[in-house]
């Protein structure tokens, strides 16, 4: 096995704040890593085929990236990768990515299944945008970093409306839109953008306030106004017409407004949630390769680099002034760098709801299953 | 060779072998793990016991009786539907296709080297409200001018039959490809009209085609997920999408459990009663 001792001093600028939480011993890059992510989550050079990012990474540190775009669900990539570890055996990945609007990031810390992030290898954590730095599955981010942050909320088909859904009482209930209008699988999303509606707080939520959320989707459901629970898989019809509204994430309207003007995307008027993808270093995985690789993602330059092409929110601060050079239009837009007034109208689902079981049971019910 | 020769009896047994070691490996140690889990009670955060839980079981039939009849309403249309569809095909191809039948099969299997799932969401684009089907099912008044396809029971139920098609048809035309001109021509000697000689010599000699064709159609059917999900609404939802949704989504590995063996049972008791009623023992014996 090819190694290259000496270089954590190089790599990442070495703020010389090597914190306690490192383990002893040499460190040394593996001449590898494997990270698992998201599907269209990284830039790409559409000439090449190449990814920019991970052949920089490559240079700066000699570390090649094997990269699986092999997670298209959290609850399905969970349900793959929780046997070998609950076993205690590797799942060959060093990096994994998982949503914090479900509830497996949190389950992979509690259950011991994730290795400690090695701080002394990220200095630029300090890029870290202030919100991000306290989640509740993770309060001293000891075992997580956002990877890309998303808002939930509308996106219209212009040609087959003529306003953009903006409020949830006409997606829920104009007879307008019945049939023609897809809610998202994933509970914290739905119901966040429902109970803001509802007037209620979806970062505490209560029995009463869950119950009249549903209570108000199952009304849409039966009348026939909602079509369909969706995944990504929206798109498609949304783009057809076959679709007026969609609830959606920020970053894919985004990719498919560049193709569809008549694609608009839109926060609910009374708000929606903000999730973000974090990435976890799984049990057996190189904690000081993958925290190396972390470092570099939170330069600043790479991760405008990364948000120019994946068009989510960056957690990393000072991405915004890179982007300025890269594309001012892209620096200007709020979906990937929200301004106040936006995150003024997002919440963080209660994380405490998302593993109530009960809760997740009259979901699954609700949308079909 | 002396032991062998002694030992003579082994053989069948030393052939069997790789067969029977797959099978156990793979298909009767995972269903005995399933049993297991099936019979076991708690939560994902606190561990699952076994308990001989057997209230999963009872549990689970009358929570999703919808969805198991469901399952097997739309599995059985799409059986039919496939059936109605691949017999004159296969017919067609063994009695006419000539030198063309090797392309003819292969064009039966060519959306095979397409994905699943690319498959079931080239039917969105096909279904489309806005798509040519609808707007002629429109013009002829069979839907309502607002009517739609897609997100409805006959798309999920289309899906399902052109997804299984192949699995029909193939059996089909091995078993009518297998059968000798000669005695339909035997029969139509002996006076029979040639719907007669279809009846009494061609259809009874391609049952055994009937028969495993149905079932490879039917039991993967039963189980599908993909083609409601994609196709239907929450009110088109199978036995599959609970499965699914209660494996991975709720991590509840008992109830999971229970409904895959709620949905085997079935379909076996299902299966044995179909072959007394088509008495295919004899045929295929």
């Amino acid at each position: 096995m090819l190694s290259i001792p000496g270089f954590a001093a190089a790599c990442g600028g070495g703020d010389g704040d090597a914190g306690g939480t490192t383990t002893a011993g040499p460190k040394e890059l593996a001449d590898t890593l494997r990270f698992s992510n998201w599907p269209l989550y990284i830039d790409v050079d559409e000439k090449t085929k190449k990814r920019p990012t991970l052949e920089q990474f490559k240079q700066k540190n000699g570390v090649t990236v094997r990269y699986f775009e092999d997670i298209n669900d959290n609850a399905t990539y969970f349900g793959k990768i929780q046997r070998p570890l609950s076993q205690g055996q590797s799942i060959d990945r060093d990096i994994v990515v998982l949503t914090d609007n479900s509830r497996f990031p949190g389950l992979m810390i509690s259950r011991e299944w994730t290795e400690k992030l090695d701080k002394g290898a990220i200095p630029n954590i300090k890029n870290l945008q202030d919100t991000l730095r306290k989640p509740s599955f993770d309060p001293d981010r000891e075992f997580s970093l956002p990877w890309q942050s998303g808002m939930t909320g509308i996106a219209t088909n212009l040609n087959v409306v003529k306003q953009p859904v903006t409020s949830v009482d006409q997606l829920l209930e104009d007879p307008k839109l019945k049939g023609k209008v897809t809610l998202l699988t994933e509970m914290a999303d739905s119901v966040s953008l429902v109970m803001l509606a509802n007037g209620d707080d979806p970062t505490k939520v209560d029995d009463t306030a869950f119950q009249k959320a549903l209570d108000r989707i199952q009304r849409a459901v039966n009348s026939g106004q909602i079509r369909q629970f969706t995944g990504n898989d929206y798109t498609g019809p949304l783009s057809r017409g076959d679709l007026a509204a969609a609830v959606s994430w920020s970053g894919d309207v985004v990719q498919l407004t560049a193709d569809n003007p008549k694609l608009v995307w839109n926060l609910a008027d009374s708000g929606g949630d903000i999730w973000t993808d974090n990435m976890l270093i799984p049990k057996g995985g190189d904690a000081f390769t993958a925290s190396t690789f972390m470092n570099f993602v939170y330069d600043p330059k790479i991760a405008a680099q990364i948000a120019a092409y994946v068009n989510y929110v960056s957690p990393v601060r000072g991405a915004k002034a890179e982007m300025q050079k890269i594309d001012p239009s892209l620096a200007d837009n709020p979906l990937i760098f929200p301004d106040d007034e936006t995150l003024s109208k997002v919440v963080i689902f209660d994380s405490e709801a998302l593993s109530n079981q009960d809760y997740l049971e009259k979901w699954q019910t609700l949308i079909g299953a | 060779m002396t032991w062998l020769h002694r030992h003579r009896w082994l053989t069948p047994y030393l052939l069997l072998a790789p067969g029977l070691l797959w099978l156990g490996a793979f298909f009767i140690a995972p269903l005995g793990v399933l049993a297991y889990q099936s019979l076991q009670s708690g939560t994902f955060d606190f561990g699952y016991t076994f308990s001989w839980e057997f209230y999963n079981y009872w549990d689970a039939i009358t929570r999703y009786k919808g969805h198991l009849a469901r399952s097997f309403l739309y599995a059985g249309l799409a059986t039919v539907l496939a059936l109605v569809i691949s017999y004159p095909l296969a017919y067609w191809i063994a009695f006419r296709g000539g030198r063309w039948k090797n392309l003819l099969l292969l064009a039966i299997i060519a959306p095979f080297f397409v994905t699943y799932l690319i498959r079931t969401l080239a039917w969105q684009n096909i279904l489309a409200d806005e798509g040519t089907v609808v707007g002629v099912l429109r013009d002829l008044h069979i839907l309502e001018p607002d009517g739609r396809l897609l997100a409805t029971s006959t798309a999920v139920v289309a899906g399902i039959t052109y997804n299984f098609l192949p699995f029909m048809a193939l059996p089909l035309y091995v078993a009518l490809e297998q059968i000798d001109p000669r005695l339909i021509e035997a029969a139509q000697d002996l006076y029979a009209s040639r719907v007669k000689a279809f009846l009494r010599v061609t259809l009874p000699l391609s049952l055994p085609g009937v028969f495993a064709g149905t079932l490879l159609t039917f039991i993967p059917a039963a189980g599908d997920f993909i083609n409601a999900q994609l196709l239907g609404t929450p009110k088109q939802h199978m036995i599959g999408n609970v499965i699914q949704s209660k494996y991975l989504e709720l991590i509840d590995y008992p109830a999971a459990a229970a409904l895959s063996f709620i949905l085997m049972a079935a379909i076996l008791i299902g299966v044995i009663a179909y072959s007394r009623a088509l008495g295919t023992e004899r045929l295929t014996g």
